[in-house]
């Protein structure tokens, strides 16, 4: 680069100098202010600037922008800068680009072209400063500019070597920042091939980006293994002043050398006879050099030549095939294992470490177990001492199993505690793995805990009672042995928690010594219990009742404990419970009861260790032979194996409190009601969606339920559920219902008693559609198509259809899509109505911004007062939100009032309109009247606009039952023997609005054979018969 | 209680450091270089509280003082004295400089052990202290010199000595005001105050008593009848005769028991100068000048600026020193000013257009009219417009305040009130005076 000497730019040097003398803060920042407003003008100026200035008020920006100041302009002068053909002037450009243009500035584009143009020149500073800016940035967008160009560089033959080394280091970082966009074409053949070319600066950065894309798509690539072996070789055989310029302190191209050993690493051992010849020529060249006498003292001789020998090792470790060569790593890493370098010894450990895992070098690798334990104990670093360790743990095996399991409990005392919990571990699994007496596994874990109680995982102590429990034979030795732990002043509580469990199942085989009588064990256990946490407490509670069980002789003892304040009013829930069953367990149940449920502990089922799979997620990398472990796993004939965690806790006692609920459920349930078993807390359930009973008009019965449930125990709600049951269904025939009789009857039943399973099931899914076929069958309608369109009214789809559904009904669901449920439930007396919505949320987001509002289109507004409770603006996943709307009717309508619900789902806002069930016919009551009342009233109402009549066809099968259904559920009576023709029907009732009352008479005569009705209402008031007779026509 | 005090030059090395208490150690010195005249961003807070000590500092022009503390104190307090610091060591070697402190290190470490002892403030009266801290060296003094000092220093009146004779007997009374001000563009007053210093100069012989009397509403109105009659007879002809002073504090030298009492400012004063009273109030300001600004964005590349300014005061009054500074938008790249009367310059240094008008007449209006262009930047945040601010000083009290009376009254020597030659002095100057554009 020219000095500002030769170049100029003096303006510059003065502006630095300057910044320099700038006495203060403020100095300086009044100082840059000028110089921005002076290029400011420049900038904005008319006269064209040369490139030259262009170039020094960039490099002024530059500098301020260095200084820590923010700069907003210059990017385009910048730009202007890269389409000088000055070396200098593009330089800065460049320099500016890589510095200041993020990724996703605007002018990336135009930068973008300038630098392909400069990448097609021909002159190769150009080329190589546009490489290096695109490697400065190496955005997503020049990926995809560039990605043709160049590949084309890096393959063609007229590019020079330093030029193509640019190339491939650049393609390396677009690579690395978007792999997914270069493309991969002919060139990706051709790359292989710069590994023969003749600058080693080139196959240097080649190597990189070959390895690269080998680690994508290894296939590909396959050649170059070949091509990396015969360069490999011609370097190592080399001598170092062939190599001039790439020879460091005497190693010959270490760097590359690296690199192609790592290269190799991609690949299995070559096929080619000859090819792996030669590779294992390469390596043992490698390995002869390691023992030539050092060409230099200077660290970076041995720093070169060492990583070149690990990375041989590794590539050795990796091929696992030789076994000659896998003994002389092994060997050579031994020399280093004490070595003066720290760092050495810790590569060396590393490297031995996967050494020991191949079956050719596992036994060289036992040879340095010596070494390896003095490293362990005297080496200063923690990291080394942790490496010693894994290597321990990976070269152990049956044959000195127990002597490096001594070694690493004795040095556990000592261990720090950051690789405590990792060895305690470790010891468990290799104790367990070789153990060939198991007095021996159980006398290790012991003292574990005593050594390092507080790392010691609860996987640790729940594998040890696994497998005393399987082992018979260990069972006494394991009883004796904790009990003589215990006896110590200061237990950890770990111990407390195996001896615990150890002696309430095994106590007995100790009890015959008077040393440990039952009594004696009892009181060492209890001794021990107000030291610890409430779960340990509830497994020594565990442990009484089997003593119970096992010493009948101390059954009041044990008694007195679980009666005292202590237990039996515990604050902890847990410990309470479980101290009053077993103190009513001991009191109530006969001696083989208890021995039946207390029995000991079945033997565990076999499977993986847990502590292993703990150590597997721990350190993912440490256990580097799985499979080799689990290929030993079946030889091991007694390790049965569990997946502790919920079977082998301290829950051994068949009759758990935690399954008590379930328990008492089934003793106290009612035969007949199948549903009502299946409920948890009816009563909470029931409250969250109380609409679709479709009979209880009264709300305060869900309310009272949900009291009760929140008062009563837990058996006492699932009764209660039943009651609901029952009494619903009778509510449902006390209303009159059409289906009085026969199969409708039944289904009645069903809904009944399906209540309850509704209500416990969460307002979506299955229990709904039934919900809504049920009523669907009972209407006669077809499904409500649940689309969210909008239909020509305003409505959401579907919104009219469900709206016929409820003229005849009040209860059900009214509108259904993925995202709600809306539900219906209302209540009319006389002319005043109550309407409950209840919006379910469907989805597992919280709906916002939701908001209701009710719309009473023409003179509805005048006919019905609508009184509307506020909504809140959230409905949380899966929850459901009430509404209340108060319709008082004031004189007859035609409209129904129009809901308008909206809110915001996953950002979108979403609009449903529908249309609330709200009809005359609903403010009718029924009218009981005999024959001549009713003809009385017939003929009193003769003026024609009192009366409407109509003809139509039926619109589903003429069935007797299902019209006098619908009639009912229109709330008018049906009377009979009032008409002579028994087929027709005749029905009376009042309608209420504020203003009066209106008799309704009407007169339904069906014709079976022509599937036609004829349908004759007359009403006291003008209008009204009009409007009952289309509902209800509609309904037929 | 401060810990101890600090004296750095511009780079942050030490020039003064006096420690009064153990808890401070020396690492607090280094600590406030690195964090405060060090530090990247400016730090603004004259308080700075690191690692639970707590930094007090004020600057005067390149030199830093700082008092440190681990203990709660009274922030103002120890900001009035770090004030009266500067105060005593300009009296005693002229500007507050580098070069000037590290003249008199000697003296200026007399000078700390005197005015602070243990981290209490002492008499900080510069006369007095030049009565034993002198810069002729080492003077041995007689014992009646000495026990002199002693029973003044230690005596009711600390303030004064015995025995001052003047052949003329003269003195001069300043009171300086400050205005602030903010205004709306459209020229609403969103706040106003001012504050107000009376400095007094004396030079009377004996231990005069003196007796002030100024326009303020309490005192006037306690005096019952014959200032209400005042009141009722000067309505007509003056809009006010009285101000609201919202709060005051006095030299030691007034007895504020009588004050209390009495309501009248009696004292015996201090010989030479001081500042005998302090006041602030809010009601009622005259505000010499008004703005009215006028700023049109023409387009991103272009900006009109127009700004009128008008003089509110008695047209035969004349202010000076006037200066108005207008912000202009960082991506400013050239700047036409045309102004009527001053001098208008674009200064891009500090991205402001400084408008300097030497002398303006009450009751007159200037203007200016500046074309701005602008340069397209990246930067997408608009200009926040910063307000207009404005520097002058004008020969009247904004605050309406009046110097009512100064009477001088010395029972044991030969002269009267009428022989005291008395000078009154007005001077109304802008504080933070803006208008918002």
């Amino acid at each position: 680069m020219p000095t500002v000497k030769g170049d100029g730019m003096r303006g510059l040097a003065v502006f630095i100098s300057d910044i320099r003398n700038c006495k203060s803060k403020e100095a300086e920042i009044k100082r840059i202010n000028k110089e921005l407003a002076n290029i400011r003008s420049k900038f904005k100026g008319d006269k064209t600037l040369d490139g030259y200035q262009k170039k020094k008020y960039v490099c002024k920006l530059l500098f301020i922008f260095l200084l820590g100041h923010d700069i907003d302009f210059g990017h385009m002068e910048a730009v202007n800068l890269l389409s000088s053909n000055k070396y200098t002037e593009k330089q800065i450009g460049y320099l500016f680009i890589s510095v200041l243009i993020g990724a996703n500035n605007d002018l990336m584009k135009l930068v973008i072209q300038a630098i392909r143009n400069d990448l097609a020149s021909r002159n190769p500073v150009h080329i190589t400063l546009a490489l290096q800016c695109v490697a400065n940035i190496g955005s997503r967008e020049m990926a995809e500019g560039l990605s043709v160009d160049i590949p084309k560089l890096l393959v063609s033959g007229d590019t020079i070597d330093s030029v193509k080394q640019s190339a491939a280091l650049t393609l390396l970082r677009l690579l690395r920042s978007s792999p997914d966009i270069i493309p991969m074409g002919e060139w990706t053949s051709r790359i292989i091939h710069l590994l023969n070319d003749q600058h080693m600066g080139v196959v240097t950065a080649a190597a990189s980006l070959i390895e690269n894309l080998v680690k994508k798509n290894p296939e590909e690539y396959k050649g170059c293994v070949s091509l990396a072996v015969s360069r490999l070789s011609r370097i190592v055989t080399s001598s170092y002043t062939d190599l001039q310029d790439y020879t460091y302190y005497f190693v010959p191209a270490p760097w590359l050398s690296v690199k192609l050993l790592r290269l190799l690493q991609n690949y299995p051992p070559p096929e080619d006879p000859a090819v792996k010849t030669r590779l294992t020529e390469c390596l043992e060249t490698i390995l002869n050099k390691a023992q030539e006498p050092p060409k230099s003292k200077k660290v970076q001789h041995s720093n070169a030549k060492n990583a070149v020998l690990f990375e041989a090792i590794n590539l050795i470790i990796h091929m696992d095939s030789d076994p000659n060569l896998l003994v002389r790593a092994c060997n050579q890493l031994g020399q280093f294992l004490q070595h003066r370098e720290t760092n050495l010894r810790y590569l060396a450990l590393e490297s031995m470490c996967l050494l020991a895992t191949s079956e050719f070098s596992h036994e060289a690798v036992k040879k340095h177990q010596e070494t390896v334990i003095t490293a362990l104990k005297t080496e200063r670093d923690v990291s080394v001492r942790q490496r010693a360790v894994d290597l321990l743990y990976a070269m152990c095996d049956r044959t000195n199993a127990e002597e490096i399991v001594g070694e690493m409990l004795e040095y556990l005392e000592s261990a720090d505690y950051s690789i405590r919990e990792e060895m305690v571990l470790k010891v468990a699994i290799l104790a367990e793995k070789y153990a060939v007496d198991y007095t021996w596994y159980v006398d290790v874990i012991l003292n574990l805990i005593r050594i390092a109680g507080d790392y010691v995982s609860e996987e640790v102590w729940y594998r040890v009672i696994q497998i005393v429990i399987n082992r018979d034979d260990v069972q006494g030795y394991a009883a004796k042995t904790v009990f003589e732990a215990l006896q110590a002043p200061a237990c950890h509580e770990n111990m407390v928690k195996v001896g615990g469990y150890i002696m309430g199942e095994f106590g007995n085989l100790i009890a015959g010594d008077p040393r440990s009588s039952p009594l004696v064990q009892f009181q060492l256990l209890h001794s021990k219990y107000h030291l610890c946490s409430p779960a340990t407490r509830g497994l020594l509670l565990s442990t009484y009742i089997k003593f119970i069980n096992l010493f009948p002789e101390i059954k009041h003892t044990i008694q007195d404990v679980l009666k005292s304040d202590n237990n039996m009013r515990n604050s902890d829930v847990e410990l309470q419970q479980r101290s009053i069953e077993y103190l009513q367990l001991s009191s109530i149940a006969t001696a083989d009861v208890l021995a039946t449920v207390l029995e000991e502990m079945p033997p565990f089922p076999e499977r993986e260790s847990s502590i292993l799979a703990k150590l597997k997620k721990k350190k993912p990398n440490s256990v580097p032979d799985g499979s080799e472990q689990k290929d030993q796993m079946p030889k091991l004939p007694t390790a049965q194996m569990s997946n502790s965690s919920d079977s082998a806790q301290p829950t051994s006692i068949n009759l758990m409190s935690q399954s008590k609920a379930d328990a008492l459920v089934s003793f106290e349930e009612p035969p007949s009601t199948i549903t009502v078993t299946t409920t948890t807390t009816p009563g909470v359930t029931f409250a969250g969606f109380p609409g679709d009973t479709g009979t209880s008009l009264d709300d305060n019965f869900g309310d009272s339920l949900t009291n009760l449930g929140a008062g009563a125990p837990e058996s006492g709600i699932t009764l209660q559920g039943f009651d609901f049951g029952e009494s619903s269904t009778d509510d449902f025939l006390d209303q009159g219902s059409p289906a009085a009789s026969g199969a409708a009857s039944a289904s009645v039943d069903l809904l009944g008693l399906g209540t309850p399973t509704q209500t416990t099931a969460p307002p979506v899914g299955g229990g709904d559609g039934f919900l809504v076929d049920m009523f669907d069958t009972l209407t006669t309608s077809s499904p409500a198509p649940a689309t969210n369109g909008m239909d020509l009214g305003g409505l959401t789809g579907g919104a009219e259809e469900a709206f016929k559904k409820f003229i005849c009904k009040n209860n059900g669901v009214l509108f259904e899509n993925d995202l709600l449920q809306i539900g219906v439930k209302s209540e009319y007396r006389e002319d005043l109505g109550r309407v409950w919505v209840f919006y379910g949320n469907k989805t597992s987001f919280q709906l916002n911004a939701f908001c209701v509002d009710i719309s009473t289109p023409g003179d509805l507004a005048t006919s019905l007062s609508v009184q509307q409770k506020p909504v809140g603006g959230e409905v949380e996943a899966g929850a459901q939100v009430k509404q209340q709307f108060n319709m008082a009717c004031v004189q007859e309508f035609t409209d129904a009032p129009i809901l308008n619900i909206q809110f915001m789902y996953s950002g979108a806002q979403q609009k449903i309109n529908l249309k609330l069930p709200v009809v005359l016919s609903k403010y009718i009551t029924p009218a009981e009247m005999d024959s001549g009342n009713f003809f009385g009233r017939w003929k009193a109402l003769s003026n024609p606009s009192q009366e409407s009549q109509q003809i139509f066809k039926a619109s589903a099968p003429i069935d007797i039952e299902t019209t006098k259904s619908k009639l009912l559920g229109f709330n008018v009576s049906v009377l009979d023997n009032i008409d002579p023709n028994p087929e027709n029907f005749v029905s009376a009732g009042v309608l209420h609005t504020r203003n009066q009352q209106v008799g309704i008479l009407v007169r339904l005569e069906p014709n079976k054979q022509a599937q036609m009705y004829r349908l004759t209402v007359r009403a006291s008031r003008d209008r009204v018969a009009k409007i009952l007779c289309d509902l209800l026509q509609s309904q037929l | 209680m401060i810990g101890g005090l600090f004296i750095y030059n511009h780079k942050g090395e030490v020039l003064i450091s006096r420690v009064y208490r153990d808890d401070i150690g020396r690492n607090a010195v280094d600590a406030f270089r690195v964090n405060v005249i060090h530090a990247r961003q400016q730090v603004r807070s004259p308080v700075t509280n690191i690692a639970r000590t707590s930094f007090f500092h004020i600057k005067r022009s390149n030199i830093w003082l700082a008092a440190v503390t681990k203990q709660n104190v009274n922030a103002a307090m120890v900001f009035e004295f770090l004030h009266k610091m500067t105060d005593v060591m300009a009296a005693y070697f002229g500007k507050v400089t580098e070069e000037n402190i590290k003249n008199n290190f000697v003296l200026i470490y007399e000078i700390l052990d005197e005015i602070l002892d243990f981290g209490y403030p002492q008499n900080t009266d510069t006369g007095i202290l030049k009565t034993f801290i002198t810069q002729q060296g080492v003077k041995s003094q007689t014992k009646e010199e000495t026990s002199q000092i002693t029973s003044q220093v230690t005596g009711q009146i600390g303030w004064r000595r015995e025995g001052i004779k003047y052949r003329r007997n003269e003195l001069f009374l300043d009171v300086l005001e400050s205005v602030n001000l903010l205004m709306s563009p459209q020229g609403q007053v969103l706040s106003a105050h001012v504050a107000g210093r009376i400095v007094m100069k004396s030079y009377l012989s004996g231990m005069p008593e003196c007796k002030f009397g100024i326009n303020d509403k309490v005192l006037m109105e306690s005096k019952g009848g014959k200032s209400g009659q005042d009141e009722g007879r000067g309505g007509a002809s003056s809009t006010k005769t009285s101000i609201a002073i919202d709060d005051c504090q006095f030299h030691q030298c007034v007895k504020l028991s009588k004050f209390e009492t009495e309501h009248s400012i009696s004292f015996i004063p201090p010989d030479g100068e001081f500042e005998l009273m302090r006041y602030r109030t809010t009601k009622d300001i005259s505000l010499p000048f008004r703005i009215i600004p006028l700023v049109r964005e023409v387009g991103r590349q272009k900006m009109e600026v127009k700004i009128v300014v008008k003089s509110n005061f008695k047209p035969s009054l004349l202010a000076q020193k006037v200066e108005v500074r207008i912000p202009t938008p960082l991506n400013t790249s050239g700047v036409q000013v045309i102004c009527m009367k001053g001098k208008a310059k674009y200064k891009a240094s500090e991205n402001a257009i400084v408008w300097k008008i030497k002398r303006m007449g009450g009751m007159k209006e200037c203007q200016l009219s500046a074309e701005i262009e602008l340069l397209n930047t990246n930067d997408k945040r608009k200009w926040t417009r910063p307000p207009i601010s404005m520097n002058f000083e004008v020969p009247f009290a904004p605050s309406g305040f009046k110097v009512r009376y100064l009477k001088v009254f010395e029972p044991k020597l030969n002269y009267s009130d009428h022989d005291v030659i008395k000078w009154v002095r007005y001077i109304g100057r802008s504080g933070l005076y803006e208008t918002r554009c």
